[in-house]
């Protein structure tokens, strides 16, 4: 089912009249426990300790880290960067205050951080009905509405929370779509991960809230591994966003994370992302290293939907996949990439058919404007057993100016010969004829492209919720700030 | 209000207006017609401020301003409307969005507040009905999908919107059947005021029953040949282009 716009052109118009430079490249002075840069085993055992964790977590770590040693970090993606010294990097840093607790004792400091986000905390005010994890650095530093999710018996907390009190099942379902051997940066990840989010969402439960995990670099020099693992137990639902930003620097920081999705029989996961690490300067100096793994499998009658709107990064990395193991299940992909500057992405899908009758939509828009490169990869793959399996995929690239490349890399594999497949691609450029069009309706350059690039993106940005659709507008206004001239 | 002098323009080396001069008042409606490729899209382009074209020769006085020296979106928001012969489309960007920011780069270029959700409402549904816009066709993206006569209606509706002091009609006759285009004539007729002034740009004499002008000029191979009142509409299709192609041979 479509879903349906709850809101006005009007609204968004208002709240994105404010137009900004990167506007969260701050950096929050607080007092941060740091370990010393380097890794070995010791620092895996290191940070298993200081999370207190049981030992087949400390085990699942030691194995993954025993099996990255032996690999090489693969080179088939668009993209180019120097070789990164996995010994520069801190692999753990967190704020020292202990915060989880009382909302009234948190730093100050850490509070107005939140404010300049956006992030709203204090449930009383919350007007929003968005339930928030607020992850910087390395870990988990707030989760609101808590017991109120409590009651329908979801649990959302941090990752290392759900260690701890909800062991059985992490234990259960962490490794399952991703395993720690997957590839290069997800056994990285397994190996040092600090923190992130957990969610359960029990059998017939629709939460009734957007559940939304906010992530914050702001040390220098550590990397970011975040872990989210979100279960939707039968017939369940949930709509679960993800933002992400992080201060400027002139040095270039690894954020290495995986999601995993489990959407069990009849159940339904909406997966958002709102991408903005920091990009880098003009002259393509610092910015994010975004190298992610995220997958989600389906089991019978259920759905995946996974939408991002990616700005930010100096090289974006990520597939978010969806394996429809079960029958008459369903995957989806809608993507916004924007590159400009000298951000390169290579971002797109895969569609794992398995199951009978198992359905899947791609759709994924890439804008490349400045220097930028921006490719799509996509795989769409149907295995013998999956009969009647469909899938359709549209794939559009928007250039901006002469120096940029957009790229599609599209592998369809099909071993079943009841297969029906779909594949649109187009690329264009920003029409003189309609930018002229604008002008002549007294309508600027500047916001000539800002009405193009909405218009273009629009199939995409109508997934997402009110909040993260205003947000992600405001994004790409300014991502492509002054790439036209 | 226009005051067109010895005005040249080329395209890639090439010269297509050849001096034209041409003096208009507020309320009046002139008809330029002419032979094809006599330069009427160009002039239209030119003065809309169509960036390929390059003025050699001339001056263009718009309101008091130099409208040469204007670039295309101030030109709009000053008051010079031009509706396309090939409206354009724009995926995505519903119809009233795009109106809705026309509208306010013009008064924020006029320092005026923005328009209320409440006045372009009623503004959209007085406009369109003018033209007999289906309301669904406002909410859809600009001219996508829609049929030649849609399109050129939408123009219409769009110049109403925007309530121009000089609009320019570049073929809006093209394509259209008789009932669009008595739709399209009552809208311009409507809109006609003693404040503002039309340029009707055109091949053919038939909508030039509907508009009536207070003159009608003839281009030809990029000159201003002939100027008359409407009855020269009539001589002309009486008597076809030729009749200016011969008259006019040592062009």
């Amino acid at each position: 089912m479509k879903k349906i716009i709850a809101y006005t052109e009007d609204e968004l118009e208002k709240q994105l009249k404010e137009n900004q430079e990167y506007k969260f490249g701050f950096t929050t002075d607080i007092e941060s426990e740091v370990i010393p840069i380097g890794l070995d085993e010791d620092v895996v055992r290191l940070i298993s300790s200081k999370k207190n964790e049981p030992q087949w977590l400390l085990d699942f770590r030691l194995k993954a880290f025993a099996y990255w040693k032996t690999m090489v970090e693969k080179k088939w993606a668009h993209v180019d960067y120097p070789k990164i010294d996995f010994q520069s990097i801190s692999y753990y840093a967190a704020p020292k205050e202990k915060v989880d607790v009382n909302w009234e004792d948190v730093d100050p400091e850490l509070k107005a951080t939140m404010d300049k986000l956006g992030i709203s905390m204090d449930e009383q005010k919350s007007l929003s009905g968005v339930a928030v994890d607020f992850v910087m650095d390395s870990v988990s530093v707030k989760t609101s509405f808590k017991e109120k999710l409590g009651e329908l018996g979801i649990i959302f907390c941090s990752f290392s929370e759900a260690v701890h009190d909800h062991p059985e099942l992490v234990k259960q379902y962490l490794g399952t779509v991703v395993p720690s051997t997957d590839n290069f940066y997800a056994a990285l990840n397994s190996a040092v991960f600090s923190d992130g989010s957990f969610c359960y969402i029990p059998k017939g439960v629709r939460c009734p809230m957007e559940l939304s995990t906010y992530f914050r670099i702001n040390e220098a020099n550590t990397g970011q591994f975040e872990r989210t693992l979100l279960v939707a137990d039968e017939d369940s639902y949930v709509s679960y966003l993800e933002g992400c930003t992080a201060p400027m620097r002139d040095e270039n920081q690894l954020h290495a994370a995986v999601v995993e999705l489990i959407s069990l029989d009849g159940a339904e996961i909406k997966y958002s992302t709102v991408q903005n690490w920091y990009p880098g300067n003009k002259e393509g100096v610092g910015g994010i290293y975004n190298f992610v793994t995220k997958r989600g499998i389906c089991h019978t009658g259920s759905k995946i939907s996974w939408t991002q709107v990616e700005t930010g990064s100096a090289i974006t990395w990520k597939y978010p996949s969806c394996i429809l193991k079960g029958d008459n299940s369903i995957g989806e992909f809608f993507s916004v990439a924007v590159t400009n500057n000298h951000q390169q992405a290579d971002t797109g899908t895969k569609m794992i058919h398995l199951g009978k009758n198992t359905k899947s939509t791609v759709i994924s828009k890439g804008i490349s404007a400045g220097f930028s490169n921006n490719s799509y990869r996509g795989l769409i793959q149907i295995n013998k057993n999956a009969t009647n399996a469909r899938n359709f995929t549209q794939c559009d690239s928007l250039l901006m100016g002469d120096k940029c490349g957009a790229h599609t890399f599209p592998y369809i594999e099909v071993k079943n010969s009841t297969a029906k497949i779909e594949h649109e691609a187009t690329t264009s450029k920003i029409g003189e004829d309609q930018l002229f069009y604008c002008n002549q309706r007294g309508i600027s350059t500047e916001k000539a492209i800002n009405l193009i690039v909405n218009g273009y993106c629009k199939d995409v940005l109508n997934q997402l919720p009110m909040e993260f659709a205003v947000e992600a507008q405001k994004l790409l206004e300014i991502s492509l700030e002054g790439s036209v001239g | 209000m226009l005051s067109i002098k010895n005005l040249h323009a080329n395209i890639e080396g090439k010269e297509i207006l050849k001096g034209i001069n041409l003096e208009i008042k507020a309320g009046e409606i002139h008809a330029i017609m002419g032979p094809n490729g006599s330069g009427k899209s160009t002039f239209a382009a030119v003065l809309a401020g169509r960036e390929e074209y390059e003025i050699t020769e001339g001056s263009v006085d718009f309101e008091g301003n130099d409208l040469l020296d204007l670039n295309p979106e101030d030109r709009a928001r000053e008051g010079l409307f031009l509706a396309f012969q090939y409206p354009i489309e724009i995926p995505g960007v519903s119809n009233v969005n795009f109106l809705k920011t026309a509208i306010n780069e013009t008064r924020a270029y006029k320092n005026k507040d923005a328009i209320t959700a409440k006045d372009f409402l009623a503004l959209v549904k007085e406009k369109s009905a003018l033209v007999e816009l289906d309301s669904k066709l406002a909410s859809r993206s600009v001219n996508e999908g829609f049929s030649g006569g849609e399109k050129k209606r939408n123009e219409i509706f769009q110049m109403a919107m925007l309530d121009p002091k000089l609009a320019i009609l570049d073929e809006t006759d093209s394509g259209l059947d008789i009932d669009a285009l008595r739709i399209v004539a009552n809208g311009v007729n409507t809109l006609k005021s003693p404040d503002n002034a039309t340029i009707v740009i055109t091949h053919y004499q038939r909508l030039l029953d509907y508009i009536i002008p207070d003159f009608v000029h003839v281009l030809y191979n990029g000159k201003i040949v002939k100027t008359g009142g409407k009855e020269l509409a009539l001589e002309l299709e009486e008597k076809g282009y030729d009749w200016i192609k011969t008259e006019n041979v040592e062009l």
